[in-house]
């Protein structure tokens, strides 16, 4: 509904924003592509010429394979188990009457405004250090060994690490949705003879699936980002290393960019599969 | 002036043609409401005219100017939207000013203009409030002042009464009126209610799907429909259209009776019928009566009150000089 | 109509929620008690440390260290700066897309989501050899367009959903009262959308402040922001535990406070509007 001069205003309107993403998009992409498919080595010898698919199989067989998708699959599958229950539960106590409600919920939500590289080494210093930290001086407290997290639990510590910062996120999502759910609803099972455990069954994790969904589609793609928490804590040693970190590490570290630009083209890919599931969910709500 | 004439306009959103090409002359001066029902294509035209839509086809003529490719702004019409659009951000007095402010004028006329406003309209008193802290009436008076601060060559009315409950909208109906006749400028004015068009209009046009179905004064339409639908469109409550073996007596496919031309009697008529279900007004008696010359219950008005009981039998008789006489495709014989 | 509950109830509600809640808080409580504590105090056992007497000392350490407040005006410039150089481009779209919708739109919408889920890693080295070649590594200017294509599909999105709720009426009241389209952006539509457009902004100065992919990767010394002032802590003299928690709290103190304002814009814009 609109007139001519409107719409063609409308395209020039459009226009910047659509032509600086288009660049953003394309033009890393093409090249990423195009390393991608040469042997690449900057500080050795540059561009040694087009090897086909050979960084693809390479990346793919080399020994650190495996073990970095493991460890991705553990940080992200770990911390959206804990995110969302631990959330799910945080939201239903939350909406609960009670004194202070917004304090607490300002409480709850402060971990996610902390920036990655402060709550990294805060946690790995403040807290998981074995012979300073909190946690240390608590083990001590009670007789036991203090523990050196970050090297004899590597992954559970990254992962503590990475769901204390997304818990307020997957919290505050789902105290939306369930603020949104009609009262009446859970009042009319109720008269229904529905007891809590079938109401909390029946009417509320319905009522929460798709506000899951979001957060888990959300939250993988973000958590197969992490990065500044392994580099601040690890360095990817310890079994930490992620695709993310192992992809960084050939291309930055051993500067072998035809090899990380392949893993880069595999990282791409994973992302817009789960990216695909998301626009599905969010390009419905549009209509609504 | 502003007399505004519309060429062959018509209107397209895809391939879905929702005004048919059209021609119409709005005179200067004049009261013209733009009635049908929802969905009839009505406020399509009043946006063709403001501008705020392009024609598919055909011309918009201003005092005779072509004022096709012009865009709104520059249109010199003022328009009265159904939601009143009042910038929530900005005090009354801001609002009216606002199109002075847009075209430039300096400060103390704009401030003329608006006190002037003001007083015509009894907003005097709310001049410094926002929109949010009025009453539905006092924002209606507001989105007038906004459009006669600016002395448009015509007025745009879109829906205007619609959000307002039903005692305040009979106030405004005057109001308006009462403007009209003050400051002698056109107003087009869009409804969906046939009374509004009626009591306000000096010239009326019936849209059904983008048609024009009649265009006439308001007594001119409800003393001679040109067919079928605005018979039943204009008139309240509606005209009772009859057709079958009582409409062929008359040789017509269809006959039309209103409820104010039909006698009823409890002893003798020319229809007979069975009293269903009546509604009493105190001024008038409508009743709802089965009779064998419809199939249809036909609807009768009685002035004054009149008692007649649930089933009881009664007689019709249907005054034969305000019988209206339509064809197979409805439209009206004479 | 909400029930009446029991105190008893409310009051179990409440032990339960508030002792979670700091239990979630403690580590950034922690950071705060730490930060006016000397370092060799804030090593002690936890509770020697709280009775342990307090102190600004370590504030005034990391102010002297000049290049502290150098990467709190990088992280100021970088966060509002890509902020704000968004929203010039994002107002335009967003208003073309609210009001003239066409049946693209939507696609248009969601393939610009779809580039903020780009994984960064995918195109380091590419955008890495552009910065070098167009001498734009470490350099605060680089950064800010970095972050600002980073950030621009949610202010987009996010101006879209607050410029949706705005009548279409209004803009065309504004555009019969004679307004050209820059006016009818400037005095009608922008005042109308500035609760909607302050919290695009609040949100967005947040996440470019968090942002620790870019900034850790594209920078050295000029340019580096806190996330990579803080970055450089975690060799040895991290040990400092009162430096690094004054440093921590200086880092995250504005942005907490930030965030807390806008938490109910933070679930709209970071989903995408999925979730109502």
């Amino acid at each position: 509904m609109a007139t001519q001069h409107s719409r063609s205003a409308a395209r020039v309107m459009m226009a910047p924003a659509v032509i600086l993403l288009l660049g953003w998009m394309l033009v890393p992409l093409v090249m990423t592509l195009y390393f991608s498919f040469k042997q690449y080595l900057p500080l050795r010898g540059g561009d040694l010429g087009w090897v086909g698919f050979d960084n693809y199989v390479r990346f793919v067989t080399s020994s650190a394979f495996w073990p970095s998708i493991q460890a991705t699959l553990a940080i992200v599958g770990g911390v959206l188990v804990i995110t969302v229950i631990l959330g799910t539960f945080l939201a239903m106590l939350l909406d609960q009457p009670m004194w202070g409600q917004g304090i607490v919920r300002i409480l709850v939500i402060a971990p996610f405004f902390v920036m990655p590289t402060v709550s990294a080494l805060v946690w790995k210093n403040l807290f998981m250090d074995p012979v300073n930290g909190l946690f240390a001086h608590l083990w001590k407290s009670v007789g036991a060994t203090p523990i050196e997290w970050l090297s004899q639990a590597s992954l559970p510590s990254i992962i503590l690490i990475v769901s204390w910062q997304w818990l307020p996120f997957a919290t505050l999502i789902l105290l939306t949705a369930i603020q949104s759910l009609d009262s009446e609803q859970l009042e009319a099972a109720e008269m229904d003879g529905a007891r809590w455990p079938s109401r909390f069954i029946y009417i509320i994790l319905p009522h929460l699936s798709r506000a899951i969904t979001v957060v888990i589609l959300i939250q993988t793609i973000f958590l197969l980002a992490v990065f500044a928490e392994i580099f601040v804590t690890t360095q990817g040693s310890f079994g930490t290393r992620t695709l993310t970190y192992l992809i960084f590490q050939r291309v930055l570290e051993s500067q072998n960019v035809g090899l990380g630009s392949a893993g880069g083209v595999y990282a791409i890919i994973l992302a817009n599969i789960i990216a695909l599931f998301l626009m599905r969910i969010v390009g419905k709500n549009l209509d609504a | 002036m502003g007399q505004i004439q519309l060429n062959q306009v018509s209107k397209s959103f895809g391939p879905v043609e929702v005004i048919p090409p059209l021609d119409l002359t709005i005179e200067d001066g004049e009261f013209v409401v733009f009635v049908g029902p929802s969905g009839c294509g009505k406020s399509t035209l009043l946006r063709l005219i403001a501008g705020l839509e392009d024609v598919s086809g055909g011309h918009v003529l201003i005092d005779g100017r072509d004022a096709t490719e012009i865009v709104p702004a520059k249109r010199g019409l003022a328009m009265v939207f159904q939601s009143y659009a009042l910038y929530p951000h900005m005090s009354v007095r801001k609002n009216i000013a606002f199109p002075l402010r847009m075209a430039g004028l300096d400060k103390a006329e704009q401030d003329k203009r608006v006190t002037q406003a003001a007083e015509v309209l009894n907003l005097t008193d709310y001049l410094e409030r926002r929109p949010g802290q009025l009453s539905g009436g006092q924002r209606q008076r507001v989105a007038i002042g906004r459009a006669i601060v600016r002395e448009p060559a015509a007025f745009l009315f879109d829906e205007p009464l619609s959000n307002l409950d039903a005692a305040l909208r009979v106030g405004m109906r005057l109001e308006i009126s009462e403007l009209h006749k003050r400051l002698k400028t056109t107003m087009i004015y869009v409804t969906h209610d046939q009374v509004e068009a009626m009591t306000m209009a000096d010239k009326i046009v019936v849209l059904q799907a983008g048609v024009i179905e009649q265009v006439g004064s308001p007594l001119e339409l409800y003393q001679r429909p040109r067919n079928t639908f605005v018979a039943g469109f204009i008139g309240s409550p509606k005209m009772n259209l009859i057709r079958g073996a009582e409409a062929a007596k008359h040789d017509a496919d269809t006959i039309g009776i209103r409820p104010e031309h039909i006698g009823i009697s409890s002893t003798e008529g020319t229809w007979k019928g069975t009293v269903g279900v009546s509604e009493h007004l105190g001024s008038d008696t409508f009743f709802h009566v089965q009779c064998n010359a419809s199939p249809e219950p036909l609807t009768v008005r009685a002035t004054g009150e009149m008692a007649l009981s649930y089933g009881s039998e009664v007689y019709l008789t249907p005054r034969q000089e305000h019988l209206h006489r339509f064809d197979a495709k409805g439209l009206r014989l004479e | 109509m909400a029930r009446a509950v029991t105190t008893q109830r409310k009051t179990l509600n409440t032990i339960i929620a508030w002792v979670i809640g700091l239990v979630i808080f403690f580590p950034i409580l922690w950071i705060i008690i730490l930060s006016f504590k000397s370092e060799g105090d804030a090593i002690r056992p936890p509770l020697e440390v709280l009775t342990s007497s307090w102190t600004f000392d370590s504030y005034a350490v990391v102010q002297e260290r000049s290049d502290y407040f150098k990467h709190f005006v990088n992280s100021v410039t970088l966060s509002v700066g890509s902020t704000l150089l968004g929203l010039i481009i994002a107002v335009p779209a967003a208003w073309a897309m609210a009001f003239v919708p066409s049946k693209s739109t939507r696609n248009i919408l969601m393939w610009m989501l779809s580039t903020k889920m780009l994984p960064a890693v995918g195109v380091l080295y590419p955008i890495y050899l552009l910065f070098i070649r167009l001498g734009l590594l470490d350099s605060r200017i680089g950064l800010v367009v970095v972050l600002m294509l980073i950030n621009l599909p949610i202010i987009i999105w996010m101006l879209y959903t607050y410029f949706k709720e705005i009548p279409g009426e209004i803009l065309e009241a504004a555009r019969m009262d004679g307004a050209t389209l820059r006016e009818e952006i400037l005095y009608v539509l922008t005042p109308m959308a500035i609760p909607g457009m302050a919290s695009t902004v609040l949100l967005n100065i947040i996440l470019a402040w968090n942002e620790a992919f870019w900034t850790l990767n594209l920078t050295a010394a000029k340019a580096a922001p806190l996330t990579a002032f803080i970055a450089s802590y975690s060799s040895p003299e991290g040990l400092f535990y009162a430096k690094l928690s004054a440093a921590s709290t200086m880092a995250i103190a504005p942005i907490l406070i930030m965030g807390w304002f806008s938490q109910k814009q933070l679930v709209r814009g970071l989903t995408f509007g999925a979730v109502k």
